[in-house]
């Protein structure tokens, strides 16, 4: 039986981001991913783009796996939030609060490769793809996974496998669910025009709608849609669709065109009853899977990632256990309050937003009028949207 | 005070119905051999009693060794760092202690025996409290790690005439009747060329107020009564104790808990808790 440090179920970017980590310091790391790695590269897999926030940028540099990405991100230079035929609109632009972007665009399957590539560079980290636990066995001093003919123990497992994860539910951990009865429609344009770095979200009674500036004249849409409203616009031919974004969008970019697939995936939020069980972490989605509103769903898991390969790294190399109860209690107790309060806030925004209620309307007009006019409030905002509130530097 | 009483009186009984209650907890188990008993200087009876009815709540990382748990990483690091300095071996590595022998006194449970034995030091563990020696023992073979066990005082140990690359004793002077003593017993099981490493608390108001006030009656880190001020132990007395014993004061460093990080860190001064490493040249 091999012996590891740490076993990672899920090669996910969250999961891939952990061994980075954890594999910087020589931490005999397993990472065990269902599917085959080859193909979690494919274009066709994973047609979404994540926003990368300063914070997270900072840490994936820390790990090494920043460079490979740097070179397919697109810097996000302004926000604009607001309400198609509303006045009130709030902008955003990265030099009111220091030189550095909000942000960077980047598409997942860079994120994924470059991830992959840095693992890869690791000799303490190994990657088993195309096999998942069935089943585990726990000792007072570690945990035993079951791969199918293959066993492995380690000190901890740490559960990356998102939001609907298989071995959250072997360990017997429930989880909160909501339904949005929303599903995010997801594909890449190219455009005549550049974007200037500019990020752009708009409120609509029937969902929001992001458009997203990634490197070169393309941009990433996020359109999130009522159920049936979505499958009607999925099904729409390829022309049709770009006149109903022109619609949300306008002309600002020019000729628009479609770049690759279209995705589409539905809105749920999910929360584990609990972080930790027995030599058991859960990071990322899979401890709470937010709607993906305010683009804070990896960051928010980097977060995680952050807390964990810090306590697991300074126990390794303090010769301490990295599974036992102290250091889940810690982890469990500094991801607490960030993942209830990011919760809160994006779903209370879903819900303020995707209601057209006149009240409530005349309320986000004026909420979003005022954040504009008072700088320290709106700096507050960007900085939490940046993501340097919460993830330590050193 | 009240509710120590309580709850030294509760624990009692556990602690005598263990079979090393036969004999009184804290005296040499090589006493007969010697011929009659005799008072050991470096032990105070009741200071061993204190924590043997603790045993079972060692490890416990939110049980009342919560402050030595929370310091381990810090002290841990401070002590590799400073072997690794001394006989070479990189910090960095998963095992840069292999080829060491390190003597733990005052051992308790195992708090410092096991992450050195990880990191790859040949350990030997001793406490004179057989009930600690127990639980360190069934806890070690639970976590799947060779250490050697012992029920003895560090004066059985310097009798035997064995020496150490590295002799540890952290937070125990404070505990001990004769301190001076038990430094100087220490400093005899030091192999020439190698460290001694010693942790305890300064005797200031400072010292007072942090480890006494706060950590025992306001925070309920300690259960009250575990420290007595005047066996705190000066730097400057401890370093003359070291440099008596014919050792050369390498490093002298303080610590201090960050409530903003939430972990101990050096402290600017060695008034509260401290660490000494000497060598033996």
């Amino acid at each position: 039986m091999t012996e590891f440090d740490v076993v990672i179920a899920g090669g996910g970017l969250t999961g891939l981001a952990v061994a980075a980590g954890i594999g910087r310091i020589g931490g005999r790391v397993l990472v065990i991913e269902q599917e085959r790695i080859d193909r979690l590269v494919e274009p066709t897999f994973d047609g979404r783009v994540t926003a990368v926030a300063l914070g997270s940028k900072r840490l994936l540099d820390r790990y090494g796996a920043w460079d490979a990405m740097a070179e397919h991100a697109g810097p996000i230079l302004h926000i604009e939030v607001g309400e198609k035929n509303s006045p009130a609109n709030v902008h955003y632009d990265h030099l009111d609060v220091g030189q550095e972007p909000f942000g960077w665009i980047v598409e997942n399957r860079d994120l994924r490769k470059a991830l992959i590539a840095r693992v890869d560079a690791l000799p303490s980290v190994e990657v088993v793809a195309g096999h998942r636990i069935q089943a585990f066995d726990r000792t007072p001093a570690r945990i035993t996974v079951d791969l199918g003919g293959r066993s492995v123990s380690a000190r901890l497992l740490l559960v990356t496998e998102g939001r609907f994860s298989r071995t959250r539910a072997m360990l017997g951990i429930d989880t909160e669910e909501w339904d949005y009865h929303q599903r995010a429609l997801v594909c890449t344009l190219a455009h005549d025009l550049p974007h200037h770095g500019r990020a752009v979200e708009r409120f609509f009674p029937d969902g929001p709608f992001a458009m997203l500036p990634m490197r070169g004249l393309r941009s990433s849409i996020v359109w999130a849609l009522e159920e049936r409203l979505a499958e009607e616009v999925a099904g729409l031919n390829d022309g049709l669709f770009l006149a109903e974004v022109a619609e949300r969008f306008g002309d600002a970019l020019g000729e628009l065109e479609l770049v690759g697939p279209r995705f589409s995936y539905p809105l749920r939020m999910v929360m584990a009853e609990r972080a930790t069980d027995e030599r058991v972490a859960l990071v990322g989605d899979a401890l709470r899977g937010i709607h993906p509103i305010a683009g804070q769903g990896w960051n928010l898991a980097l977060r995680d990632v952050d807390a964990i390969v810090d306590l697991v790294t300074e126990r390794l190399s303090a010769g301490l256990d990295p599974g036992d109860a102290g250091t889940l209690a810690a982890y469990a107790s500094r991801r607490r309050l960030d993942g209830i309060s990011m919760v809160a806030i994006t779903d209370g925004i879903t819900r303020l937003f995707g209601n057209d209620l006149f009240p409530l309307k005349l309320a986000r007009e004026t909420g979003l009028a005022v954040v504009e006019r008072l700088p320290p409030l709106k700096r507050l905002f960007m900085r939490h949207a940046m993501g340097t509130l919460g993830i330590g530097e050193s | 005070m009240v509710g120590n009483e309580e709850r030294k009186a509760k624990r009692r009984p556990a602690a005598r119905s263990k079979p090393a209650g036969q004999k009184p907890v804290g005296q040499k188990p090589g006493k007969q051999e010697a011929g009659g008993p005799r008072p050991d200087p470096a032990l105070d009876p009741r200071e061993v009693q204190k924590f043997a009815a603790l045993a079972d709540q060692w490890w416990d990382p939110a049980g009342p060794m919560a402050p030595l748990h929370a310091m381990n990483p810090w002290r841990i690091g401070v002590i590799r760092d400073a072997i690794c300095r001394q006989f070479g071996g990189d910090p960095a590595q998963r095992t840069p202690l292999v080829g060491r022998s390190l003597l733990d006194i005052g051992c308790g449970a195992g708090l410092l025996c096991e992450p050195m034995a990880r990191l790859g030091a040949e350990v030997t563990g001793i406490d004179p409290a057989a009930e600690v020696i127990t639980a360190a023992r069934l806890h070690a073979e639970e976590q799947e790690l060779r250490i050697d066990y012992r029920e003895a005082t560090v004066a059985d140990l310097a009798a035997e005439d064995r020496r150490f690359d590295v002799v540890t004793a952290l937070e125990v002077v404070e505990h001990a009747e004769d301190p001076e003593r038990l430094v100087q017993e220490a400093a005899a099981c030091v192999a020439e060329g190698g460290l001694l490493v010693v942790s305890t608390i300064a005797r200031t108001n400072r010292a007072w107020l942090q480890a006494i006030v706060a950590a025992e009656y306001l925070l309920r880190w300690l259960p009250a009564g575990t420290h007595d001020w005047r066996r705190f132990v000066q730097p400057s007395e401890l370093a003359r104790w070291v440099r008596g014993s014919g050792l050369v004061v390498q490093e002298l460093r303080g610590v201090t808990w960050d409530a903003r990080t939430g972990r101990f860190v050096d402290a600017p001064r060695p008034d509260v808790n401290y660490l000494l490493v000497a060598a033996r040249l």
